[in-house]
């Protein structure tokens, strides 16, 4: 029970936050664990912010609410800073991670004087440079298991390849964009100071 | 060895389904429960099942085909949710009193209106006395398990009603957990083939069913439901040890979490009662003796033995996910103080009404139904037996 | 089947009022629902044909040889369509008990 980590994501409504945190929930399973990925239903749709969570375990998971002191928050896109309190019950111990090109004063202002560790990463350009369009939610599954380190990061690339192996049997070109933008996303995960 | 795998509620309820390979499954869609026929669909649609998927105009028509489907001679499964099981009404009535073993996926939602797609149990209450076998599930696993004995249950001769085995909309229906499945191999000897003694394709024996049913019959065909529903209980836990004996999975009527020596206890249903049992366990750590009683079988209702369960506490809070608007309380809250009454146990108990249209229930707020009851326990009578939790009221 | 009755107790009656035997209509006689009786003479009829066809209770009983005779009384209800079709005046309609 005590080494359940709890993480929240933020996004908009075809982001594929909700995917993310599926993949997520995959990844950890595949590494032995209890795992739970559930994404917060609403009427939304498109472009309106949603969240999902996941809880992650060694121990089986029988809490079935939502999460609202993660240890962990992901954001997807930096415009909900403004209209979302992404911080909201954070844990000062945990950390958040943000896609965002804005500067380190600039985030750290709209975080409401949050107390525990920020982490940026420019998962536009990742996924731009590596799959050619904007799927933020690649370069952010890679960033949030460097960041919260709920796994070894080879482990991690090696059952992404085999998820994406079969989630895109059928268009096998894209397999290695998107491994591509994980590697990268792993290395350029940035604490902001 | 059972099979490690991570499903939604949804998932395991399709693939519980794939594994019983039933005849004919007919439903439409609606939220929460729609990828259930969807994910079979596909099933179908790739060879993995020998179904007869019927694709109906409305979910008055998907039980309709399963009373026919079910009373020509073959297994007849559907999902739905709340204003679908609405829509069903009529048909629920018919397919329980023509006493046809049909097996149902219930994903509970709030019935409209005001229109609302969260879970919440009122569809599930709105059919609590129309003569279905009512079996809840607090997680995938259990509503996997759940659908796997469906069919043994349902069809027995001793019982020969309906079934539907309820789990919550979205919270476990589209969230990702652990499961563990049975080999297809080993759900099809458990489940077995469907032999009726009589149906309407048996061209040896020409059958009517359903005929007019005047003053001087329906009373006595009423009461034979009853007596079908009492005997239900023994059949679901014989069902359930052979279960066990497969998967070493154990269920009973209901699940008694710590309350062997607990002074105060909770009693509901479906997935609220796992976020319950980490608060039982935060409270036994600070001495609280708190303890939970789980309903898996709420219809039959295991009156006598739940209140035998409770006999020894010294005070007991029923929640219901779904308000009866009846000035006394909750549907659960009513069957357990009734019971509790015919067997001379005064423990004092209370309803809260929780969980309204998809309204989060939070460990914070399970606890405070614990400190309620310290408080309630020492009192002589309890004033406000008729509670919220999470409700703005004033 | 037929021994189910009002005073069958519920063990001993079917599920669902399910009747397991086909054919059993004939053992459910609706003759004491007549209040109208019709009558036949055979010495206006002429065997025409026209009247047992339009029976709804199968109650005009046809030999081999595609002759009718009396009314079965058991099943007659009393409706009077056979004496409105009989165009010999071999059926006439008689109020019970007269």
């Amino acid at each position: 029970m005590n080494d359940m980590i709890e993480i929240r994501w933020h996004g908009r409504g075809g982001q594929g936050a909700k995917t993310a945190s599926l993949l997520l929930a995959d990844a950890a399973f595949n590494t032995g664990k209890y795992i739970q990925g559930f994404p917060e239903y609403g009427p939304e749709r498109m472009g309106a912010p949603i969240t999902a969570y996941n809880r992650i375990s060694s121990s089986p998971i029988r809490i079935h609410s939502n999460i609202y002191e993660p240890d962990y928050v992901v954001v997807v896109d930096d415009t909900l800073l403004d209209s979302v309190d992404v911080t909201a019950g954070l844990k000062p111990e945990g950390a958040i991670v943000i896609n965002t090109v804005k500067e380190d004063e600039e985030i750290k202002k709209s975080l409401k004087g949050y107390s525990g560790k920020v982490y940026k990463i420019d998962a536009r350009k990742i996924s731009m440079e590596t799959l050619g369009k904007y799927f933020p939610n690649t370069p952010m599954l890679a960033a949030i298991i460097k960041v919260s380190k709920i796994m070894d990061e080879n482990d991690f690339l090696n059952d992404m390849q085999g998820s994406f192996k079969h989630k895109f049997a059928k268009k096998p070109e894209v397999i290695d964009g998107n491994m591509k933008a994980l590697e990268m996303a792993l290395k350029e995960v940035k604490e902001v100071k | 060895m059972s099979i490690r795998e991570r499903l939604s509620g949804n998932e395991a309820a399709a693939t519980a389904m794939k594994q019983i390979n039933p005849d004919v499954v007919a439903a439409f869609p609606i939220t929460p429960s729609t990828e259930i026929p969807q994910y079979f669909s596909t099933f179908v649609d790739n060879g993995q099942v020998d179904t007869e998927f019927v694709a109906v105009e409305s979910e008055h028509s998907a039980m309709s085909a399963c009373i026919g489907a079910e009373a020509a001679g073959s297994r007849a499964m559907t999902a739905t949710s709340a204003n679908g099981l609405s829509l069903m009404w009529e048909m629920i009535y018919i397919a329980s009193s023509l006493r046809l073993p049909i097996v149902m996926s219930l994903v509970n939602r709030a019935v409209s209106g005001p229109l609302n797609i969260h879970n919440d149990h009122s569809d599930a209450m709105g059919v609590r006395d129309s003569g279905w076998i009512q079996l809840f599930s607090e997680t995938n696993q259990e509503a996997y398990d759940n659908l796997i004995m469906a069919h043994r249950i349902a069809e027995n001769k001793d019982v020969l009603l309906p079934l539907m085995v309820c789990q919550d909309g979205f919270i476990t229906s589209h969230s990702i957990e652990n499961i563990e499945l049975i080999e297809d191999e080993k759900v099809k000897e458990f489940v077995g083939k469907y032999k009726p003694e009589h149906y309407l394709l048996n061209k040896k024996e020409p059958i009517a069913i359903g005929p007019l049913d005047v003053q001087a019959y329906l009373f006595e065909h009423k009461y034979q439901q009853a007596e079908a529903m009492r005997r239900a209980k023994q059949v679901i836990l014989d069902v359930a040890k052979d279960f066990e004996k497969m998967t070493g999975r154990k269920y009973g009527l209901f699940e008694e979490y710590r309350l062997d020596d607990a002074e105060i206890a909770i009693v509901c249903m479906n997935s609220t009662a796992g976020t319950t049992k980490d608060v039982v366990d935060a409270l036994r750590e600070k001495g609280i003796k708190a303890g939970l009683l789980k309903i898996r079988v709420f219809r039959p209702f295991p009156a006598e033995e739940v209140a035998k369960a409770l006999s020894h506490l010294k005070a007991v809070a029923v929640l219901d996910k779904a308000d009866s608007l009846n000035g006394v309380g909750g549907a659960l809250f009513e069957d357990v103080v009734s019971g509790m009454y015919l067997n001379k146990n005064t423990v004092p108990t209370v309803s809260y009404v929780y969980g309204i249209g998809g309204r989060d229930t939070t460990s914070k707020e399970i606890e405070s139904v614990f400190n309620d009851l310290m408080e309630d326990r020492k009192k002589e009578k309890i004033e406000n037996p008729y509670r919220y939790i999470g409700l703005r009221k004033e | 089947m037929t021994d189910i009755n009002k005073d069958t107790s519920a063990c001993k009656m079917t599920i669902a009022g399910n009747i397991y035997e086909a054919g059993n209509a004939r053992e459910f006689k609706t003759g004491d629902w007549r209040s109208v009786k019709p009558v036949y003479i055979p010495e206006k009829c002429i065997q025409c044909g026209l009247c047992f066809p339009v029976c709804p209770e199968d109650a005009i009983p046809v030999g081999k040889d595609q002759k009718r005779t009396d009314f079965n009384y058991d099943y007659c209800k009393g409706c009077g369509v056979c004496a409105k079709v009989c165009p010999f005046g071999a059926i006439t309609m008689k109020v019970e008990g007269e």
